[in-house]
């Protein structure tokens, strides 16, 4: 087969050099997947044993060495919620101004800076900074309100980011010909914008959920508590000056706290936590891709 | 005459209250656009706030904050508040860290941005978004679990949460910060440079050694940072799993406590208004500081390769 075209040894010697590249590369890439099976399907293995919907609905027991996670599950649903309803807001309105209203000058370069910040601070600084603005200078006290409004400034780039990307993929070619036919700013992002967007913005409402639920530092300090009696499936167990228990700060308690406990229990509350998170966010991709799917420009 | 005649034709206006309902609608939506700001500024302001009577007062000096490695803030007698064996213990656990996470990191970047399909990349990103959304307590329950009996029984070490056990958990935590941010930039990369690399009979490997790594190095640097910054302030997963021993570590082996750690250890147990909760605030404002300069340096580094 040494024909004309025979590969010389540079060549031979090029390829080589690709194929160990490329096989190197998709190792690592690969090792991305290990931990990820590896830790779910062991969390879940070693939960097995008290794995159920019982487990969910009943409450701590015997100092919190037996029984359920209910109360801690449902304050985790009260922060989540609380922090959206402040967060959602702000955050899809901070979107609108950057990406349709800001012009590009020194403020709102400024402005942009301060997201991308916000996004960096520790979540530990979030937890001072509820501590010191909620809990004390606004006398909120240890609260689920001041737990709530921490988590919802720490999660407030979550949503900012995702719902400025669902704008900016709207072409500018609708915004133009809105505007041709004699609407004003606001009109444009309210008839033609929004409406073109919003499985997007869902989409950044949907992973801020899922970055609310996980945190445990910012609530640890500002309202979450180690214990707190609640009756075995009340949905509304909390007002919203009341302390209570989180999913998170829960896992936290049983793994470093507390002495003697059943041995599965904190990873079966490891493997709701994470369970809902990954549920959660899978929900977001699933929607991400219906979306892209199903867009026609 | 008949009368006036009719100047203007009628132009369709909308009604006051439709203008001013906007107009008080867009103030809101600036409101909000420089809320980010405000928030950043009131952070900083905060926890400044609580810690700023400390720095004025007798017996603290910003000098053993800094660079003094005894950290008895409860010590009967000698109370001495001296930061650096924490510094030490961040720096150390999060160098671990990158020298795991930034090979591995790129070198998926690279694979993803590429060498694969766009079924594998859709795939690997679907991973790579669910690694990340992972909280990190759970990080720091697998350290102090799974990850530390595996370092006990590999290494005979004494306890299995130390540097070792932070440093992996931690990589595995901006791993995803790293691969996201460092594709991106790949991405940025103008298809042209690949085509006249292409062109002259470049495999994609001497594409990406000598066109794409050069050419996306700023966004490949900022990548790092941003993993870097991720890692410095992670509080759960290295409270869980350092260990609580505030030392110089000596080895890998050794436990630590991280800046992080520290004041999620012992504000719960400082009375508001102590030197010591005082002290945490300090902590926590030097925190926010070093994420600060992290996170400016990697937008510009980002914005650099823009402007060419």
């Amino acid at each position: 087969m040494a024909g004309r075209f025979a590969k010389t040894p540079h060549v031979a010697r090029k390829e080589i050099a690709e194929s160990i590249a490329r096989g190197i590369f998709g190792l690592m890439s690969a090792a991305m997947i290990l931990p990820l099976v590896l830790i779910v399907g062991y969390l879940v293995v070693r939960a097995w044993p008290v794995l159920s919907w019982e487990f969910l609905l009943d409450v701590p027991k015997r100092g919190m060495t037996d029984g359920g996670i209910w109360p801690a599950f449902v304050g985790t649903l009260y922060l989540v919620g609380i922090s959206l309803l402040v967060s959602t807001p702000i955050g899809v309105l901070a979107a609108i101004y950057l990406n349709e209203y800001a012009k590009d000058n020194w403020f709102n370069r400024l402005v942009n800076l301060a997201v991308i910040n916000l996004a960096g601070v520790p979540s530990i600084v979030h937890a001072l900074f509820g501590l010191g603005a909620f809990v004390y200078a606004a006398r909120f006290g240890y609260s689920i309100l001041s737990a709530s409004l921490t988590l919802a400034i720490m999660t407030l780039p979550v949503i900012i980011a995702s719902t400025r990307e669902a704008l900016a993929s709207v072409p500018m070619a609708f915004r133009e010909a809105c505007w041709n036919v004699g609407a004003t700013r606001w009109q444009t992002v309210r008839a033609v914008v929004l409406p073109n967007s919003i499985s997007g913005i869902l989409t950044g409402v949907i992973l801020q959920v899922s970055r609310a639920a996980g945190e445990t530092a910012p609530v640890m300090f500002t309202g979450a508590v180690f214990f707190k009696a609640v009756e075995r499936g009340d949905l509304f167990p909390y007002g919203l000056t009341d302390q209570c228990m989180a999913l998170s700060m829960h896992l936290y308690t049983l793994a470093t706290q507390v002495p003697n406990v059943k041995e599965a229990l904190p990873y079966a509350t490891a493997v709701v936590l994470l369970g809902s998170v990954l549920l959660v966010n899978a929900t977001a991709i699933f929607v991400r891709i219906w979306l892209r799917n199903r867009k026609k420009w | 005459m008949s009368a006036e005649p009719r100047a203007r034709t009628a132009r369709a206006v909308r009604p006051r209250a439709a203008v001013l309902a906007e107009k008080a609608l867009e103030a809101v939506i600036r409101l909000s656009g420089v809320s980010a700001i405000v928030f950043v500024a009131a952070i900083f302001f905060f926890v400044l706030r609580e810690a700023a009577p400390v720095l004025f007062s007798e017996g603290f000096s910003l000098k053993q904050f800094l660079f003094s490695t005894e950290w008895y803030p409860t010590s009967a007698t000698n109370v001495r508040y001296g930061t650096f064996a924490l510094t030490v213990g961040t720096v150390s656990v999060t160098a671990l860290a990158m020298v795991l996470a930034v090979p591995f990191g790129l070198g998926a970047a690279i694979f993803l941005s590429e060498f694969c399909s766009p079924r594998v990349r859709e795939t690997l990103k679907v991973v790579i978004e669910l690694l990340s959304a992972i909280p990190s307590v759970v990080w720091g329950f697998v350290g102090l679990t799974v990850m530390s009996k595996l370092i006990v029984s590999a290494t005979g070490a004494p306890v299995g949460v130390n540097v070792l056990n932070g440093g992996i958990i931690l990589a595995l935590m901006s791993v995803p910060v790293i691969v996201s941010i460092g594709e991106d930039a790949l991405k940025a990369v103008p298809d042209s440079f690949r085509e006249a690399g292409v062109a002259l009979g470049a495999t994609r490997w001497q594409l990406v050694y000598r066109v794409l790594l050069p050419a996306a190095k700023n966004g490949l640097l900022a990548a790092v940072l941003l993993g870097v910054g991720r890692a410095v302030g992670e509080t759960m997963a290295v409270l869980m799993a350092t260990g609580h021993a505030v030392h110089i570590p000596g080895s890998l082996l050794d436990s630590v406590r991280t800046l992080t750690a520290n004041i999620a250890a012992e504000l719960g147990e400082a009375p508001s208004g102590s030197d010591h909760y005082r002290v945490l605030f300090l902590t926590g404002t030097l925190l926010f500081l070093i994420t600060l300069v992290v996170n400016l340096t990697a937008d510009f580094v980002v914005r650099g390769i823009r402007r060419k």
